[in-house]
């Protein structure tokens, strides 16, 4: 076991696990943050998309150790009132199935469209590819990344 | 006028007492602390609630909590089913606030999620709980304003009587309205009357699911929760025989390792009982973490079982199930359904005479086809919270039918079936899988061993590895053709791995002279269940690939060919137990036709056709394929839906989506292989999943317009896009599609 603190959604959090563990279970089982979810562990689903210094990784692979003082943006904190313009654009369309893998295409878009405020249809499945959705509200998805990327351009 | 007698579910108008408890509950109580409500979500909440039934409480103030009462996986009834209710209640919906029932059978009758059924079987009781609760609402302002009732009217939670203009709320009523007895008949909207009902309304728990509240049963917490995970056989046809949890429990963090056994020796199992692995080990300890690093360094020893044979009590009574012992593969699997389908099966439909039709054959199209095992891979994987004390349970868990595991945890524990309290937290995803509820019974197991609250967690490998997966199975189809290359005659052999896909009632049975089904299973000890749209999920895309050929050999158009049919089943059908309406039928058809323009393809483009009829309702799609550098690309799909009154239109049509998306993903890739026993995929990096960039451009979905009561949705979109995506393959490659799945190479993921 060891001491860590960590930046998570722009407060300092110390916690006390072993240094292997993983950012996505810090979050659920210590900080109590579960909007991030455990999908496969492996770096394949998305589901535990989180932004680290706002870069959109999958924190399942990410052991506590290595994330130092970078900030640690989670869907609990993506926006204050839930209302950044991708969460926006999800209501519009209405996305969410099941819901589960919904967090994780937030902060993947989220990402996306932070570093690239107008990609064009092949950037945004490049971009969302990583993320799984079981229930498949692909097409969905990827309208309501485009109404997004139209309402921050605007 | 629609009358309906209370009494078909009276025993949903208990109130448990004419006051109900004060404060406004909006999710579990486990929620409460994650979120501050809003100033103005708290300035909605009312002083006092007035229980007018189990599904209805009135606020002094008029805001409305409906109780829904299944539990959910997506598909969106806790937005729709509520709407049931505020129809007939007459409220504002923006008024209306949606609380999740807990297991409660005396209360919400089965509460099922799963089969399409749920709008369909709630129907009727959720019209009632409204209409009745604002007939008692009417009958307490008449007593007030001493009023004939039949003059009062009702509009968004007011009640008006014109002559006298008085007015009130349904809030100002409903203390006086808790006391009225309800009557006998009650008297229902007409549907052209219908305001919330057929109007889109937005997912009621999007936002919460937008900001990552706790919501699914994985995010359950407790005080003192303690993180349990399973480690079970490697391979089906083996069991537990020793184990070594010396290191293991010296571990940080881990309290206990401890073996549980899920039945009772003489336990009778009903149909969803089905668990491959009754005995398992389980690591208890503080976090997630730490408990999957002990799960690696327990040493398990397991052996090979013997064959055995069970009783099952499942919905059509009793049956024997032979388990045979061995570790199975899919090679011989394969070898294995050849050899049945080669002998003859069981006969289970005849019309007319086949045997001669095939015999007078000018011409006789045979072709088989086949389809590998399929694991559910919700995106939620397996997780059940439970917590024994004594002789009493808690459990909460991600459930589609909670009554059927109940008296399995009641026997397994030893206490008594009413000391179970079960809440029903959303699913992240179910496709059948979370009927089968093994391991909330093992939740409560390790529960009562380790004497603390858990959560018992499955790993993506637990979840893919200890299935209860889509059966394999195999369909030949034979057809007679005359000189002038009419269909006279048609045989359909299906068979599986361990039961048949077969319908044997279904299109185009009732439209042939000469038709025959036989069907055929083998035994095995890999465990399967329903999955979307079960056993339909294969026979669609085996049959609506078949009819495309035909079509196609009988020179004429493959939707025409169908209408054809489809006018013979309607106009002059064969045999008595045809299930399916060919009116309705051919209606989906018709509206397919119309809306993707298919008489007018687009250049570059090749389509495929397909239809279906499972789960009460009609679904048929038209797929657009375009090859972009020898890779098919799903460009555009139009689909027709009969599915009676569409509730909640965008919803329904999310679904659709969902469905057809799911269906091309697992048309494309969908495969589990066993070796040995032994799944050969354990996570994402094998078993190929649809992703963003092989999902449809574009999906464009139609309902038929009716006022037929309505029947299911989640499940009939999925499986006719099996025969689409194959039909429009064809188009594209020249190359008919007999085995899935259709794309094998392994998918490049991003
Ligand atoms: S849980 Fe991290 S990518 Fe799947
Ligand atoms: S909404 Fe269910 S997995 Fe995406």
């Amino acid at each position: 076991m060891a001491k860590f603190n960590l930046n998570i959604n722009g407060k300092q959090r110390e916690i006390d696990v072993d240094a292997t563990t993983p950012i996505l279970w810090v979050l659920r089982d210590h900080i109590k943050l579960v909007g991030t979810k455990y999908g496969c562990g492996i770096a394949q689903c998305g589901a535990c998309t989180i932004h680290l210094e706002g870069n959109a990784v999958r924190s399942c692979q990410l052991p506590v150790s290595s994330v130092g003082d970078k900030k640690i943006t989670t869907i609990e904190g993506l926006s204050e009132k839930g209302d950044h313009p991708v969460q926006q654009a999800w209501l519009e369309i209405d996305v969410p199935q099941c819901g589960y893998c919904q967090a994780g295409q937030i902060m993947t878009a989220s990402a996306l469209l932070e570093k690239n405020p107008n990609p064009s249809d092949e950037e945004i499945e490049t971009a969302m590819n990583g993320n799984i959705c079981r229930c498949g509200t692909y097409t969905r998805i990827k309208k309501a990344v485009k109404i997004a990327a139209n309402s921050i351009n605007a | 006028m629609t009358l309906i007698k209370t009494k078909i579910g009276r025993r949903s108008f208990i109130r448990t007492s004419t006051l109900a408890s004060g404060g406004l509950v909006l999710g579990f109580n486990w929620l409460a602390s994650c979120k501050n409500k809003t100033e103005e979500e708290i300035l909605a909440m009312p002083k006092e609630w007035f229980e007018m039934n189990s599904y209805l409480k009135i606020g002094d103030n008029g805001v409305v909590t409906i109780t829904t009462p299944n539990p959910e996986f997506g598909q969106n009834i806790r937005t729709s089913m509520p709407m049931i209710v505020a129809e007939e209640l007459g409220v504002d919906w923006k008024n209306v606030i949606v609380e999740q029932a807990p297991y409660h059978a005396e209360k919400y009758g089965m509460q099922f999620t799963g089969g399409s059924r749920g709008i369909m079987t709630r129907w009727e009781p959720l019209r009632m709980a409204g209409a009745s609760a604002r007939h008692i609402l009417i009958a307490a302002a008449a007593q007030a304003w001493q009023v004939p009732a039949t003059e009062i009217t009702t509009e968004d939670g007011i009640l008006y009587h014109k002559a006298t203009e008085k007015s009130a709320g349904y809030g100002e009523m409903a203390s006086a309205a808790a006391k009225i007895t309800v009557p006998e008949d009650i008297t229902l909207k007409e549907v052209k009357d219908f305001k919330i009902i057929g109007t889109s309304k937005k997912n009621v728990d999007a936002k919460s699911i937008i900001t990552g509240e706790p919501m699914f049963g994985m995010d359950y917490q407790k005080e003192g929760m303690l993180i349990a995970m399973i480690v079970h056989p490697p391979a089906f046809g083996m069991t537990l025989k020793s184990m070594d949890a010396e290191t293991a429990k010296t571990m940080s963090g881990i309290k206990d390792v401890v073996a549980i056994k899920s039945f009772k020796d003489d336990y009778e199992k009903g149909g969803f009982d089905v668990n491959a692995f009754p005995e398992i080990v389980a690591v208890v300890g503080n976090s997630t973490w730490e408990v999957l690093q002990a799960k690696k360094k327990l040493k398990v020893e397991w052996q090979p079982f013997a064959a055995y044979s069970e009783t099952i009590k499942g919905f059509r009574g009793k049956q024997t199930k032979n388990v045979p012992a061995g570790l199975e593969s899919s090679t011989s699997h394969e070898s294995q359904m050849e050899e049945m389908a080669s002998k003859p099966g069981k006969i289970v439909r005849e019309d007319g005479n086949p045997k001669v039709a095939f015999k007078n054959a000018a011409k006789i199209i045979e072709r088989t086809y086949s389809a590998p095992f399929l694991a559910h891979n919700c995106m939620e994987p397996l997780n059940a919270f439970a917590h024994v004390e004594g002789d009493r349970a808690q459990i909460a868990a991600p459930i589609q039918i909670p009554s059927l595991i109940i008296p399995t945890i009641a026997s397994s524990l030893g206490i008594p079936a009413e000391n179970i309290a079960m809440e029903m937290p959303r699913m992240g995803g179910g496709f059948g899988r979370k009927a089968y509820a093994h391991y909330v019974v093992e939740a409560a197991l390790i529960s009562q061993k380790v004497n603390a609250p858990v959560k018992l967690v499955y790993t993506r490998e637990d979840d893919m590895t200890n299935g209860i997966y889509r059966p394999t199975y195999q369909a030949t189809y034979r057809a007679a053709l005359d000189e002038n290359n009419n269909l006279t005659a048609l045989h359909v052999k299906a068979g599986g791995i361990p039961e048949s896909p077969l319908f044997a009632h279904r299109f185009p049975a009732g439209a042939l002279d000469n038709y025959m089904a036989e069907e055929w299973s083998i035994d095995s000890n890999i465990t399967i269940g329903a999955f979307r749209a079960p056993r339909s999920n294969f026979m669609a895309g085996a049959e609506q690939s078949f009819l495309d050929e035909l079509a196609e050999a009988t020179g004429k158009d493959p939707i025409q060919f169908r209408l054809d049919l489809l006018k013979r089943a309607k106009e002059n059908p064969v045999g008595e137990r045809n299930d399916y309406d060919a009116e309705r039928y051919a209606g989906v058809l018709e509206l397919l036709r119309e809306k993707s323009n298919w008489n007018q393809t687009p250049a570059n483009v090749h389509r495929g056709v397909s239809a279906y009829f499972c789960h009460n309702s009609y679904a048929a799609h038209v797929l657009n394929i375009r090859m972009e550098e020898d890779k098919p690309v799903v460009e555009k799909v139009v689909c027709a839906i009969d599915c009676g009154i569409v509730v909640n239109p965008d919803a329904a049509t999310n679904m659709a989506e969902g469905a057809i998306t799911d269906g091309i993903g697992n048309a494309f890739f969908g495969e589990l292989t066993f070796k040995d026993g032994m799944p050969q995929k354990r996570n994402f990096n094998d078993y190929a999943m649809i992703r963003m960039a092989d999902a449809p451009e574009e999906i464009d979905v139609h309902f038929v317009k009716n006022e037929i009561a309505p029947t299911g949705m989640g499940e009939p979109p999925f499986p006719p896009i099996f025969g689409a995506v194959a039909n429009a393959l064809y188009k594209a490659t020249g190359q008919r599609q007999y085995r899935q799945p259709f794309v094998t190479e392994k998918q490049v993921v991003g």
